[in-house]
């Protein structure tokens, strides 16, 4: 808490208040040995590698010796100064770190080589044009994905419309109700998961397309993605449900409530922003679903602007389409559908955190109030029963 | 819903007449016991809890003094593995019986718990008005009703200019009198506390065992608190329960809180209300 008070106004209490400071953990020394380990190591393997071996080692050898290296020289240094318990906490912290930017590097290489292959094509055009008259001799800049775009649209609004209820129903019989059939309806939730999405696509096409001859159109699609978000939102649904503190279902159903009343106006208000986010991460799972589609929108190079009738195209079949193609230009504006997919997918992110950001039903205002000055926030016990 | 008991919505749709008429009704337990899946957690018990009266229940942790409570509002029956035994008479009915609905039985006989749980998602207002909406009932006069609870909880004067503010900014002691507000909208005969002010500090202790002094005269108070001093100031009679170890908790003895300190019968419970176990 020592920095928590506010800085000296008048010379007085500068002269009287003792100075203000953030307690420091890390020293120069730290600091100073860190690096030592790191240049002392890599000088060696570079000593060993360039000078004395007879032959080249690849850039990652390099790389992984010097890492191994490294460990073992900062281990040994920290022992020496500061003992072995030190010795480990700070190897630890090394190989977390690690870890933290292995997990980091890949994502942002992806988001990076898109954006980067992408921009190079992205025309204002390439959002109010399609695919119909451009040939495959066309520049990279011509034609466009609108159409793709109006299909993603419409397949993932009529998805969204179709498991939204369903999961979210399904997500209160699992959480509220706890009925008989709990166990077998999470264990099929569960494996529902991992259903493989090209089988969702067979499913629709097997049974509405031969079976009762529907034909390929954007909806079928949607009953594709449908089947595919439906677990992931049940699932996400159920986790924020069970948040939801028991006390406030009792104190609803002391108030003389109904069952159906606490969980109507008590539950799933309260849990109504974390709600939102599990609808979101149902629709950011299925965006960017291909393999379903080919068997059930088919996929097309014109506008059809009606998901009930007629092929249509999305995104994802877009980038398929074009990436497949031995022309370099249908290759680059391949990279541009997917720089828009993935943009809308970063959309849906960003708005989930947005959602998810004020803890369940929490108002945006009372939770973004700093701790200290939340009067209640003074009893431990109520700031348990609302994490 | 409860139109079987028109006397009980019809004050809810009138404007409040002057001041509350007195009310309250008499909680008879007899020969209750509980249990947890197997183990059986309460024994016997019998008390009556007269209208117009606060009945305090004291006695070491542990030993079913929440559990009886429950019983008393028929929360005990959600816990999946809870069982229990013997009868409950709300005024003479039974409130396990068939003529009472569980729904019905809750609307009449309130609970304040231990760690104030206002609705998070609603405001302030809404919050003393959630009993309303949850039990289905209409009331014309909402905004009286709103601000008779607030009043009654001794709640009034602090909020009145923040009505529409999340409930989750009050302070915990406001937050507790926000909860006792909100049980007192649907009008209860009786109100069950079960150390309401444990997690609170001294002044908000004092400001609810004001309140609990002021709702005496027109709802039946029983109250679960670990605070002798407590015991002594708001309630007029008092019953001990204790259980020995590995045994059903039991009420010792039960009677006017003047006799339950100054003179028991019993010596435990001399023992224990002067602080010598427990
Ligand atoms: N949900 C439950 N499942 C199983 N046993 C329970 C449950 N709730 C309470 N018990 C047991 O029942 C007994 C009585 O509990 P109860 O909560 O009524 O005690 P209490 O007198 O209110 O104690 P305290 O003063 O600590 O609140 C205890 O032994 C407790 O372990
Ligand atoms: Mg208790």
């Amino acid at each position: 808490m020592i920095h928590a008070e506010p800085p000296p106004q008048t010379t007085l209490q500068a002269l009287t208040a003792p100075p203000q400071y953030r307690p420091r953990t890390r020293r120069w020394s730290d600091v100073a040995e860190f690096l030592g380990a790191a240049l002392a190591s890599g000088a060696l393997v570079w000593l060993v590698f360039e000078r004395l071996l007879p032959y080249d080692v690849h850039v990652v050898g390099f790389g992984l010796c010097w890492y191994a290296l490294f460990l073992l020289t900062y281990s040994l240094v920290v022992r020496d100064g500061h003992g072995r318990v030190v010795a480990a906490d700070r190897i630890m912290a090394v190989l977390v770190g690690t870890g933290a930017l292995a997990a980091f590097a890949p994502i942002v290489a992806v988001i990076g080589y898109v954006a980067y292959r992408g921009a190079k094509v992205v025309r204002p055009t390439f959002f109010t044009e399609n695919l119909e008259v451009t040939g495959p001799l066309s520049a990279a800049t011509e034609g466009g994905a609108v159409h793709s775009i109006i299909g993603t649209l419409e397949q993932l609004a009529i998805a969204t419309v179709i498991s939204v209820p369903l999961g979210v129903l399904t997500a209160v019989y699992l959480s509220e109700v706890r009925g008989r059939l709990t166990r077998p309806t999470r264990l099929v939730t569960d494996a529902m998961t991992a259903l493989p999405s090209i089988v969702a696509g067979l499913f629709i096409y097997s049974l509405l397309i031969l079976q009762f001859g529907w034909g390929f159109s954007g909806f079928a699609g949607s009953l594709a993605l449908a089947v595919l978000m439906l677990p992931t939102v049940t699932i996400a649904a159920e986790q924020v449900l069970r948040v939801v503190p028991g006390g406030l279902r009792e104190a609803s159903l002391a108030l003389g409530a109904p069952h159906w009343r606490t969980v109507l106006s008590v539950v799933l208000p309260t849990a109504r922003a974390g709600l939102s986010t599990a609808v979101i991460l149902g629709m950011a799972r299925v965006v960017g679903e291909t393999a379903p589609m080919l068997l059930t929108a088919f996929g097309t190079t014109t506008t059809n602007g009606n998901p009930l009738n007629g092929i249509q195209d999305d995104l994802p079949l877009f980038v398929y389409t074009q990436i497949r193609s031995s022309q370099n230009t249908q290759v680059q504006r391949a990279w541009a559908g997917a720089l828009v997919l993935l943009a809308l997918v970063l959309a849906l992110f960003v708005l989930a955190r947005l959602l998810g950001g004020s803890r369940p039903g929490g108002r945006r205002r009372a939770s973004r109030r700093p701790a200290h000055a939340r009067p209640k926030d003074r009893q431990p016990t109520k700031r348990a029963d609302r994490s | 819903m409860n139109n079987a008991d028109p006397t009980r919505t019809k004050p809810l749709a009138s404007p409040p007449d002057g001041p509350v008429r007195s009310r309250g009704g008499t909680l008879t337990a007899s020969q209750v016991s509980a249990w947890f899946g197997a183990s059986k957690v309460l024994e016997g018990v019998d008390l009556e809890m007269g209208a117009g009266r606060v009945t305090a229940l004291i006695g070491p942790s542990g030993c079913g003094k929440s559990t009886f409570l429950r019983i008393l509002n028929r929360m005990h029956e959600l816990v999946p593995s809870a069982s229990l035994a013997g009868s409950v008479l709300l005024d003479g009915q039974d409130i396990y019986g068939t003529s009472l609905r569980v729904t019905q039985v809750r609307r009449r006989i309130g609970m304040v718990f231990q760690k104030p749980n206002p609705f998070p998602a609603m405001s302030i207002a809404d919050n003393v008005a959630a009993g309303l909406k949850l039990t289905g009932t209409r009331a014309a006069n909402r905004t009286e009703l709103i601000e008779e609870s607030l009043s009654r909880a001794g709640l009034w004067n602090e909020v009145k200019g923040r009505l529409r503010d999340p409930a989750g900014g009050l302070s915990g002691g406001q937050q507790q009198r926000l909860c006792i507000a909100r049980s007192l909208t649907v009008r209860p005969d009786v109100l069950l506390m079960d150390e309401p002010c444990s997690a609170l500090d001294p002044t908000s202790t004092r400001r609810i065992e004001e309140t609990i002094g002021e709702l005496r005269e027109q709802v039946t108070i029983v109250i679960v608190t670990h605070n002798m001093q407590q015991a002594q100031r708001v309630s007029q009679r008092c019953a001990f329960f204790l259980a020995a170890e590995n045994e059903p908790g039991r009420v010792v003895e039960s009677g006017p809180t003047s006799t339950i300190f100054d003179s028991p019968r019993d010596a435990r419970t001399s023992d224990y209300v002067h602080g010598r176990f427990g």
